[in-house]
């Protein structure tokens, strides 16, 4: 059963993905079949069930703030694609 | 041979002066030399550096460091390609972190080290732990050391095989989903999960980081609990890790079973489930019995939306963590005339086909309009699957079931169709999404071709002690844990 709804080429765009034409229609038609099983969620009743977003929540998870070391900025750096002068080099962002 | 010892059986040597760590690390890279043409666990080694670390325990050892202070001093331990070890690679088995090399060692390798492991080689997986046969890693499948035209499981899949295969004494891999167990099973050995919080994310590249969860991967249960010991614990550096004491977990093994209440949950024992997988798992719940444990059919009734609701969570956190995988910082880029077209090259061209199919199924649930439809519905199945196995404790102390439905598959089966692939982990994903822990050990084989068949417990949160001891009393009990493939 494919979803109809989904647009392949949107949601690929969402997630900063370029897909190729071949598979734009590959993924589309498996991510359809996929929708269609997890349609499945339908058949149950969720009223008034909590939603879960951890199987072991903890609250208020605080350490001290306090100075401590991290890592040097070169090591930082050494994996970058493109760096100089300390910094990541990215493509020209304002006009 | 020395690769044929389990990590008890080498740390008994080590500390007797018998061997020293290079022999054993030695003995593991020419086991690799002589096998991993034929199996291919191991992406990359750093011979060099393990000697090295091989040498240091040696002079730990003939300083008198003792094995009660670091339990595994000496032992050759490897690597899932997704961990941080300072100066080594962790390529995630993608072709998007180029030449990436770690920065710093994470928390479970820090630990492993304090503990004197000798830590060598980055394991194949499924690119991004997404997968379950390794047939998703961008540089090649590995092979099931049983029968090489058969994968191995995944994703933690070179992990299984080399220790299949003995070309080390124990791996360790991550399990989101059946990561850890099922590979196990496919490939005959022990892979236990712990209960999410038990062991430190921190350094470990995150997939789905609600159900991630390192564990190990060993020959028989007793090294299983020799690592988790090792490695578990609270971590500063990861919030979710839970302050909870570290039991003794080998000095607590021992016993049988008398009293002890086994669960069987009928949702389970589905048809499809393969006729010889369920004739070993029939024959180990009736040895389990004769071992003392009580045996009470329990139901799990929201078990069949496990994989719908699996899907829609571990995409949607996949999402979110892969997003740092842009081309600024670290590994490959693929430029691109404005920062969002370089995205947009170096995602469509750095991910394989899986990581893209998840992270756009992903990106889908939680956008605009859907998110209540999908995502916010699937986080309430998730309650409704944790209340299952929260009624089932009530009345049992761990749950027995197969690992898979049905023994390594051969590689390409399951290639173009990713639902049949989703569906080979129904057994072992609830287990994640409530964040308990569970344990895969053998528990006999297929007759033609001779394959290994799991079986899996699964324990109360926080209950590993319980656990391991459930499944080293089965182990002790059966052959099975002692059969090697032959290479």
């Amino acid at each position: 059963m494919a979803d109809t709804d989904f647009d392949i080429q949107y949601v690929a765009n969402l997630a900063r993905i370029a897909l190729t034409p071949d598979e734009e229609a590959k993924l589309g038609h498996q991510l359809g079949d996929i929708l269609g099983y997890v349609k499945k969620l339908e058949e149950l009743d969720v009223t008034g069930v909590e939603p879960m977003a951890h199987a072991v929540p903890l609250a208020n998870v605080l350490r001290a703030d306090e100075v401590r070391p991290s890592i040097p900025q070169e090591a930082a750096l050494a994996n970058a694609p493109k760096q100089a002068n300390g910094l990541f080099i990215v493509p020209k962002i304002v006009e | 041979m020395l690769h044929e010892l389990t990590l008890s059986g080498l740390t008994a040597k080590l500390a007797a002066k018998e061997v020293s760590s290079r022999e054993a690390m030695q003995a593991c890279l020419d086991r690799i030399d002589a096998v991993d043409g034929q199996v291919n666990a191991f992406m990359s080694i750093d011979r060099d550096d393990a000697l090295g670390q091989a040498d240091a325990a040696d002079a730990a050892l003939a300083k008198g460091n003792t094995h009660a202070a670091q339990p595994l001093l000496g032992v050759p331990i490897s690597l899932k390609d997704l961990f941080c070890a300072k100066g080594q690679p962790a390529n995630c088995s993608s072709k998007i972190l180029g030449n990436f090399l770690s920065p710093y060692d994470g928390t479970v390798v820090r630990k492993l080290r304090d503990a004197g492991a000798v830590l060598f080689g980055r394991l194949n997986m499924d690119e991004f732990a997404m997968g379950s046969s390794t047939e998703n890693s961008a540089f090649g499948r590995s092979n099931n050391p049983w029968d090489l035209e058969r994968v191995p499981g995944g994703s933690s899949g070179g992990c299984a095989a080399a220790v299949a295969a003995q070309e080390c004494f124990g791996s360790i891999g991550t399990d989101t989903g059946g990561s850890i167990r099922q590979p196990a099973a496919l490939c005959g050995c022990v892979g236990l999960k712990p209960t999410y919080g038990r062991v430190s994310r921190f350094g470990v590249v995150a997939f789905a980081s609600s159900l991630d969860q390192v564990g190990p991967l060993t020959k028989d249960v007793r090294d299983s609990a020799t690592l988790l010991g090792a490695m578990s614990g609270h971590d500063p550096h990861d919030s979710t890790s839970v302050p909870a004491d570290v039991p003794d977990y080998v000095a607590e093994l021992g016993g049988d079973l008398k009293g002890i209440k086994l669960g069987l949950p009928r949702e389970f024992l589905i048809d499809g489930i393969d006729p010889e997988v369920r004739a070993a798992f029939d024959a180990a719940v009736k040895q389990c019995e004769a071992l003392g444990a009580e045996i009470h059919e329990v139901s799990m009734p929201h078990t069949e939306y496990g994989v719908a609701t699996y899907y829609i969570v571990a995409t949607a956190e996949a999402s979110a963590n892969l997003a740092r995988f842009d081309g600024i910082r670290y590994g490959d880029r693929v430029d691109g005339d404005d920062p969002f077209s370089l995205y947009c090259n170096t995602r469509g061209r750095g991910f394989g086909e899986e990581v893209k199919r998840r992270i756009i199924l992903g990106t889908y649930v939680l956008s605009s309009g859907y998110y209540d439809a999908y995502y916010l519905r699937a986080q309430k199945a998730r309650t409704l699957i944790k209340r299952d196995f929260e009624q089932a404790f009530e009345t049992v102390d761990a749950l027995i079931t197969p690992t898979v439905p049905a023994p390594a598959f051969k590689a390409g089966e399951k290639m173009d169709d990713p639902l049949q692939m989703y569906l080979s982990d129904i057994f072992t994903i609830s287990c994640n999404l409530a964040g308990t822990c569970g344990i895969s050990l053998p528990c006999g084989f297929t007759s033609e071709p001779k394959l290994p068949i799991g079986l899996q417990f699964l324990g109360k949160p926080f209950g590993e002690s319980q656990l391991l001891q459930i499944a080293h009393a089965y182990e002790q009990a059966t052959p099975w844990h002692t059969e090697r493939a032959s290479l």
